[in-house]
């Protein structure tokens, strides 16, 4: 049997400023986005974007520091307003040009951001 | 030709035995595994706490001064975990399910005197 | 141009089961846009990482949600299994599948009682919800619990099936598909039932490409995704082909997913002939360091499990991806130009699970 497709993992960091041609690329690829992820990280935060082709998974990585806003990519992708808000949301990451902005009220939290809470 | 289809449905489902269990009446069958709730045999347990930094939810707490093993009965989901780590054997799954009720129940166990100093 | 109305749609509805929100814009009875919004029911369970340690973690996973409770477990089981470089026992894998696939009936025949509920087809939904039971009873027998199984765990399960239970359940089942074939007949050719789903919801092969739909969604439209193709659990072994629909409307997405019934019995019948003797479990040593992201086929659609370990007993992160999370963006899609009295249908025919959604 071959290698099984679920142990590819191909995780591939980028730079802030390259992310959204990365996306485009990835569209124009025709890759599926499958989510997108945020973590804390001591350097900010990290961001994963997962992509699907074929059953391939593809990933990018960005870390950026907290202050930073990141390019919203729901240009590229509609669907990833719902991850930019929950991120949003939930972490406080900043995000450039949403398509589609709730402002801090797509998830009824009762203190903002409770995930990276501020000192 | 369809009054016959629909006239043998009616039929089969006015003899038929309900699908349903007239629950309180009839009481309900437990399987073997069914996981229900906890119960401790309080001779054999040796206070470790083990069981009591595994559970996911947090529901049993050990005292080893009051020498008590207490389980928040609402709290506890039955996931057996406890059960699996418990180095003496002593929490048993049983099948019957905690009895609803209107407010939280913590039931405490103390282990016996007689036994102390193990 | 007609007046525009704005028509707050859930948390609490007759017909929802879940706590979505939806703000309807109205034109006369059309709807314009659906402005979605949940968080209604948001637990943080993936934070909760930082204080279970692994092991324990997968029980509360599990508890993400009732329906496809087993998935969610496998999903972090395997996602800490590629973190960690654990290789499972093949009898496990197989064990494995057979519950999912399981799982998999029950949600299916689930929805289809919902939907039959939502169209206001009460007996229909009183008679799927019939069948389902025994697959519950198969549930409760074999692992102890009715919805939350509590079987996975790291390495692999925790509990074995013997060859005659297993033979039983082939049984019951057999017999359990002439029960769901009428139910079937019924969704398939009943013409009140036709008349609420042929041509409601729309969502074309290029939409569904262009909003990442996932699972029976996406495959009512005509796409080839099915995560259970990507090589993980017994799936290499038993060779099936996923259930593909060209309509792209409710009653494809329907369509979908009873014959997906039909598939994982199948699935279950070959995956018990070929099931393999031995252990059911693998020794875990250490602690996860790495990440991996794990895919999952639920009943909904493809989930996401991602695992970041720290080196010690408790992860960095956990994330858990649900397929609703993904489909809600198809199913604001399919909401605009339909009628208001549909609304409560197409919200279902995308089986929101929002417990899953917030975690």
């Amino acid at each position: 049997m071959t290698e099984a497709l679920y142990r590819i993992q191909n995780f591939v960091p980028i730079q802030a400023s390259e992310l959204l041609n990365k996306v485009r690329d990835m569209k124009s690829d025709g890759q599926r986005l499958g989510q997108i992820c945020c973590t804390k990280v001591e350097e900010g935060f990290e961001i994963l974007y997962s992509f699907d082709k074929d059953h391939v998974l593809t990933n990018l990585r960005l870390t950026v520091p907290e202050d930073e806003a990141v390019q919203s990519v729901t240009g590229v992708y509609w669907p990833a307003f719902i991850y930019e808000n929950e991120m949003q949301d939930l972490f406080g990451v900043k995000f450039k040009n949403m398509a589609l902005n709730y402002e801090g009220r797509f998830f009824k939290v009762s203190e903002p951001t409770p995930w990276n809470p501020q000192k | 030709m369809a009054s016959f289809k629909i006239g043998k449905v009616i039929i089969r489902n006015l003899f038929r035995k309900p699908a349903t269990l007239m629950y309180p009446a009839v009481p309900r069958k437990w399987r073997e595994l069914t996981r229900g709730h906890i119960e401790v045999r309080m001779e054999a347990c040796i206070l470790c706490g083990i069981c009591a930094k595994k559970c996911p939810t947090g529901a049993i707490t050990v005292d080893r001064g009051a020498k008590t093993w207490a389980i928040e009965r609402m709290q506890c989901v039955q996931c057996s975990c406890c059960v699996e780590y418990c180095p003496k054997k002593c929490l048993i799954n049983r099948n019957e399910y905690t009895a609803p009720e209107t407010r939280k129940i913590r039931e405490s166990f103390e282990k016996p005197a007689e036994l102390d100093g193990i | 141009m007609s007046k525009r109305t704005v028509i707050p749609f859930g948390p609490q509805h007759p017909v929802l089961p879940e706590p979505v929100h939806l703000d309807l814009v109205i034109e006369d009875e059309k709807v314009v846009e659906a402005v979605p919004s949940i968080g209604f029911v948001h637990r943080g369970l993936e934070k909760l990482v930082e204080k279970r340690e692994f092991p324990e973690m997968v029980y509360v996973i599990e508890r993400i949600c009732g329906i496809c409770s087993f998935g969610h477990g496998w999903g972090y089981c395997r996602s800490v299994e590629g973190n960690m470089s654990i290789e499972i026992p093949d009898r496990a894998q197989f064990l494995r599948t057979i519950w999912h696939e399981l799982s998999r009936i029950h949600s299916h025949l689930m929805w289809l009682g919902l939907l039959a509920d939502a169209f206001g087809f009460e007996s229909l939904f009183m008679h799927c919800w019939r069948v389902r039971e025994t697959i519950l009873d198969i549930f409760e027998e074999t692992t102890g619990g009715r919805v939350i199984f509590s079987v996975c765990k790291v390495g692999g399960v925790r509990r074995d099936i013997d060859g005659e239970e297993l033979k039983r359940i082939v049984d019951i089942l057999a017999k359990l598909k002439d029960e769901i074939k009428k139910l079937a007949d019924v969704f398939f050719d009943d013409y009140s039932v036709r008349n609420r789903l042929c041509g409601v919801g729309y969502l074309s092969k290029e939409d569904a490409k262009e909003l990442c739909a996932v699972g029976p969604m996406a495959r009512a439209s005509g796409i080839r995704q099915d995560m259970r193709l990507d090589g993980h659990g017994a799936y290499p072994y038993l060779d099936f082909e996923p259930v593909l629909e060209e309509g792209g409307d409710s009653y494809a997405r329907c369509k979908v997913r009873i014959r997906e019934v039909f598939q994982s019995i199948e699935l279950i019948a070959k995956a018990v002939k070929r099931i393999p003797v031995g252990e059911i479990s693998a020794p875990v040593k250490g602690n996860p360091s790495g990440e991996f992201i794990a895919r999952m086929e639920q009943p909904r659609g493809e989930a996401y499990y991602y695992s970041k370990g720290s080196g010690s007993k408790f992860l960095a992160r956990m994330r858990v991806r649900t397929p609703t999370n993904m489909n809600i963006p198809a199913m604001v899609k399919t909401l605009q130009g339909c009628d208001l009295a549909d609304v409560p249908m197409l919200i279902l025919t995308i089986d929101p699970c929002i417990s899953c959604t917030e975690r």
